[in-house]
């Protein structure tokens, strides 16, 4: 299958759209018609050909305009990809783990040839062809952890283990929900999850790090996240929250179907071979309003767990300004009718 | 000002205890105005020959005379009062890093400067165990503006407005050992025109 990548931005015009064809492989978070944080991890196997769970990396229509994005935004703040200095070699884990995986995926996208440590990449996409020496620093243009970032979708964390606990120290971080790396590096993982409400008191984060602090090689996890976000913005750092802050009042009853976007994070856990790091991919789906309710069973569930969220989280995501807006928009597509089971569409 | 003044939060914002002795080779002492007399608590409680393994530096508040003299008469091995606290935690690291293992660290004052000591001790490698606290004094707080980095100093009032880009910062308890500070991040940033109320609430 050849992939056609869009022409798009996520930024000023915003003219990032999901073809008809993209609309059924978006991972739609809620398995359930009701949602609560929980300690919802499984293992990262292939599943369902066409899925975003097919492949290690997914990569798809939105590639291009993705890593031309984080370029913009790395031009503007290089402090958004920073590594502690003991994280070099967890960096070239990274960078082996993306390249073996893609060349293996995608291979009429991505080649990869290893000739002991003398490694040449070609990136067809990014029309990018490199030779390099596995672990020799400067035979890269930067961190290995930045190369390889720069041509992934997804922000990426890595992170080191040490007491017991992981340390957030290092990443490559131009797509957040509202959190900042510069502040955040160096933190551990009790540390940096600090700003979330309910889910401590649950014991959901002390079971999540007992589980990563075990994770093997070879056995990577995933989770699914979301939240929701005014325009197809990628770039909701804190950093610039003074640029899209002003977003949210522009949503009216007319344009919420266009405006309002489900952002879901496609979460996985892979432990690093060499440093016994952890590198975290958030992989960032967007989808209007509009394109999520062309699929029945998802509109109606998106109104009830909307409609019923804890008023913490409602809070916490920064849906406060539209939430009451965008239920009422919803119910037009609930008609009552129960749900299937699964996040797959019907 | 009495003790324990903060209040239960956030995991990531730090709280402090009392400061006691712990068994170790060397005693290293960093104190303000407002942590002088735990410095001197301690030193009274200690056993006769504690003394000589102990290294203070202090901050005095500028003109005051009284407690340097103090704690002068503690009769450290080392004594050194510094103009700010800065300098004080920039002496410290030159003195870590001649530290031998096993050494203890005290820190007594205000935030700003126990948060800038345990960030020191980090970087030099002295192991979190190894690093005491208690908070005395202002709770006014080191605060990094999000949007321009700015650090803001010495900050009594929530919000409180960034000095450097002017935007109104929500003062936060989300807080970073690295950086010795809390986060600020616009208060009014969805709405530029909403007018908040200054108050002053890190006293
Ligand atoms: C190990 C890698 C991980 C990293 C680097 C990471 C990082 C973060 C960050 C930076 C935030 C935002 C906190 C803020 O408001 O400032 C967050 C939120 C959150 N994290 Fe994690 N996290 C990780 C793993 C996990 C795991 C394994 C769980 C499992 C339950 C989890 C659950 C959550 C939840 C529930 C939120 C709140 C999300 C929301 O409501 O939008 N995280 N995480």
């Amino acid at each position: 299958m050849t992939i056609q990548f869009r022409n798009e931005t996520f930024r000023n015009d915003f003219t990032y759209a999901n073809s008809r064809s993209n609309i059924p492989r978006f991972p739609f978070p809620f398995p359930e018609d009701e949602y609560m944080y929980s300690t919802n991890m499984e293992p990262h196997m292939a599943m369902r050909a066409g899925s975003p769970f097919e492949n290690a990396f997914d990569v798809d229509e939105h590639y291009v305009a993705e890593m031309q994005e984080r370029a913009l935004v790395l031009a503007d703040d290089p402090g958004r990809c920073q590594a502690l200095p003991h994280m070099e070699t967890a960096g070239w884990d990274f960078l082996e783990l993306v390249m073996v995986s893609k060349a293996r995926d995608y291979p009429d996208l991505f080649t990869l040839s290893i000739d002991g440590d003398r490694w040449h990449w070609i990136n067809k996409p990014l029309q990018i062809n490199d030779r390099f020496t596995f672990g020799d620093r400067s035979t890269l243009p930067c961190h290995p952890m930045e190369y390889i970032g720069r041509q992934v979708q997804g922000d990426h964390a890595i992170l080191d283990q040490r007491d017991g606990n992981l340390w957030l120290d290092a990443g490559i971080i131009t797509a957040q929900a509202d959190w900042s790396l510069d502040f955040d590096i160096g933190m551990n993982f009790f540390e940096w999850h600090a700003p979330v409400p309910l889910a401590h008191e649950l014991g959901v984060f002390q079971r999540a790090l007992k589980f990563l602090l075990s994770l093997p090689q070879g056995q990577p996890s995933r989770r699914l996240n979301w939240t929701l976000t005014v325009n197809p913005r990628l770039d909701t750092s804190p950093e610039n929250y003074p640029k899209w802050g002003p977003d949210k009042l522009a949503v009216t009853p007319d344009n919420i179907g266009e405006k309002i976007h489900l952002r879901v994070e496609l979460q996985t856990f892979w432990r690093l071979p060499r440093s016994n790091a952890i590198v975290f991919p958030i992989r960032t789906y967007l989808m209007a309003m509009n394109e999520v309710v062309t699929q029945p069973k998802w509109a109606r569930r998106l109104h009830r767990v909307l409609r019923d969220l804890r008023p913490e989280l409602v809070e916490y995501k920064g849906l406060s300004r539209y939430h009451p807006m965008l239920v009422e928009w919803l119910a037009q597509f609930d008609d009552g009718a129960p749900t299937s089971p699964g996040i797959f569409p019907d | 000002m009495s003790e324990n003044l903060i209040e239960e939060s956030i995991i990531s914002r730090p709280t402090y205890g009392t400061l006691a002795i712990a068994p170790g080779l060397a005693h290293y002492f960093v104190a303000d105005a407002s942590g002088a007399e735990c410095v001197i608590r301690v030193a009274q409680a200690a056993p006769k020959d504690f003394m000589e393994k102990v290294h203070i530096l202090y901050v005095p508040t500028p003109g005051e005379s009284a407690l340097i003299t103090a704690l002068y008469a503690l009769g450290a091995k080392r004594f050194e009062h510094m103009v700010s606290i800065d300098d004080a935690v920039a002496k410290l690291g030159q003195w870590l890093s001649e530290a031998k293992m096993g050494s203890q660290l005290y820190l007594a004052g205000t935030e700003g400067l126990i948060g800038k000591g345990v960030a020191m001790a980090e970087q030099c490698g002295l192991d979190h165990t190894a690093v005491h606290c208690e908070h005395r004094g202002s709770l006014a707080r080191r605060v990094q503006c999000v949007h321009c980095k700015t650090m803001i100093e010495d900050v009594t009032t929530q919000p409180t407005k960034c000095p450097s880009c002017d935007l109104l910062l929500l003062v936060r308890d989300h807080y970073s050992r690295r950086l010795a500070a809390f986060q600020g991040v616009c208060i009014n940033a969805e709405d530029p025109s909403e007018q908040v109320e200054i108050k002053e609430v890190f006293k």
